[in-house]
């Protein structure tokens, strides 16, 4: 009897130590054009595996930094394919993990119902002072914006006209607020998963434009919950994370 | 000379001439706001000082934000600018004029606020017994036995304006020649992984910081500026 106690107690300690083992808490560092999404993934994945995913939005080339500084993410969901690739060469990332989760699609957007017509001839037109593009340097959808402009032989036409966002979600603001009239955003930024539609019209820009913007994910080499993290990477090609992918506008 | 450092020298000299303009205006409308908050018992004192010290606490990517909408299409300012003739200030030099004058104004008008409150009321009333009317007791009186504090108003005002970001990249659009000023260049160059570009500029930022603050404090110790205000004869 004497024993009972300590004895309890010992079991209970190790059902917590095996809890604590099993339940990770994940970092994860993740591409502002992405955020909605990975919310949603993040917290199914919590559902369905008891592990805990802290989500941190930003710019991921500001990710690349802090990483590089030791920052202590376990996986990163980037906007591009670049930086992953760039973490794997330095030996900061895990190489089988690399994958694409997911492709963007670019749209023209403006919060004017009637500006946009279905074939983006608007931009060709003077119904517009400002078309808002995020920067080139350090956004992929700025990337893909550029690379739709020389396309379609409007560079030149429209320079005078670009104000530049620093990243997408600021480029979207610009358009949002009215100052700039027209947009080049993310699909997934102006068409929320319920069905509804931001108010506002809009272009699907056709895929031989622009090249695939293709989003890598990666687990960070620094982690310390590296079969967790590569659970998380792994979930995101699964059936049930790329329902909500698609959702927001992405393909994968 | 290659074109990323042209695009550099072009965001500087852009920085000098906005800064240059904004301390200018803020000199000329913060002198008199000072001066009225140096001596008014109305009680619209606290609210008003308050109002200009704001930019202190809030973060300028908030005040920007509100900026972006207040100026845009659907903004009270926006509509007045456009209503005006004047168009819309965002994405514009003289919209960057003006977010920076709010942005910068605690820098420049406490300065100048507690100079005139370090002279206290005998120079003037001993100027008003020799018949010095008030604008000569202004001009001729707290003025010069102020200039210290609006020397001090006009470096900070100016350094503050060169060190400005996170307005300037809410309601710039980052347009070379019109919006893109030093600490967005240098932001973009960091963002980029252009860190060799980044370093030159943000040299060039902190060597001019330094000298600017340098300048002050050696004026200070000098004239004991911000303490005190007034000039040792």
């Amino acid at each position: 009897m004497k024993l009972t106690l300590p004895r309890g107690l010992l079991a209970l300690s190790i059902a917590a130590l095996a809890l604590s083992a099993r339940a990770d808490e994940l970092q994860v560092a993740v591409a502002a054009n992405f955020a909605p999404a990975a919310q949603k993934i993040a917290a199914q994945f919590e559902h369905d595996t008891g592990h805990v995913v802290k989500v941190s939005v930003g710019a991921t080339g500001k990710f690349y930094a802090q990483i590089e500084a030791g920052a202590p993410f376990d996986v990163l969901l980037a906007a591009d394919q670049a930086t992953p690739a760039r973490l794997v060469g330095e030996g900061k990332a895990v190489p089988a993990t690399l994958h694409t989760y997911a492709i963007g699609k670019l749209v023209l957007w403006s919060a004017d119902p009637a500006l946009v017509d279905a074939r983006g001839e608007v931009l060709k037109s003077d119904k517009w002072k400002h078309l808002s593009v995020a920067d080139a340097k350090l956004a992929p959808y700025g990337q893909a914006a550029r690379e739709t402009l020389a396309a379609l032989k409007l560079t030149d036409a429209v320079q005078a006209r670009v104000v530049t966002g620093e990243n997408i979600a600021q480029t979207l603001q610009f358009a949002q607020t009215g100052n700039a009239e027209l947009a080049f955003v993310a699909l997934g930024q102006v068409q929320p998963p319920d069905g509804s539609r931001v108010p506002g019209s809009m272009w699907l820009v056709p895929d031989n434009l622009y090249a695939p913007i293709r989003q890598d994910a990666v687990v960070i080499a620094a982690t310390r919950s590296a079969k967790a993290a590569t659970e998380f990477v792994d979930y995101l090609a699964s059936d049930k994370a790329r329902m909500v992918i698609k959702a927001y506008g992405y393909s994968w | 000379m290659d074109a990323e450092w042209a695009a550099d020298l072009q965001a500087v000299l852009l920085t000098l001439k906005l800064a240059g303009v904004v301390t200018l205006l803020l000199l000329v409308l913060g002198t008199p706001l000072a001066w009225w908050l140096a001596h008014t018992r109305s009680r619209w004192k606290a609210p008003l000082s308050a109002l200009v010290a704001l930019p202190l606490v809030l973060p300028p990517t908030v005040l920007g934000f509100y900026l972006l909408m207040l100026m845009g299409p659907r903004g009270l300012v926006g509509q007045a600018t456009q209503a005006l003739g004047i168009g819309l200030l965002p994405f514009t030099f003289a919209g960057l004029v003006v977010a920076s004058m709010l942005y910068s104004m605690p820098f420049v008008v406490q300065p100048i606020q507690t100079a005139f409150e370090a002279i206290g009321a005998r120079p003037l009333e001993a100027a008003a017994t020799l018949r010095a009317g008030p604008w000569e007791r202004f001009v001729h009186v707290a003025l010069p036995l102020a200039r210290r504090g609006v020397l001090t108003a006009a470096v900070l005002g100016f350094a503050h304006t060169v060190g400005e970001f996170g307005v300037v990249l809410m309601i710039g659009g980052n347009i070379p020649g019109a919006t893109r000023v030093i600490s967005t260049q240098l932001y973009s160059h960091v963002e980029a992984l252009e860190y060799p570009a980044a370093h030159r500029l943000a040299a060039m930022l902190l060597a001019f910081s330094f000298a600017v603050l340098l300048w002050v404090y050696r004026l200070r110790t000098r004239g004991s500026l911000l303490a005190t205000g007034p000039a040792t004869p």
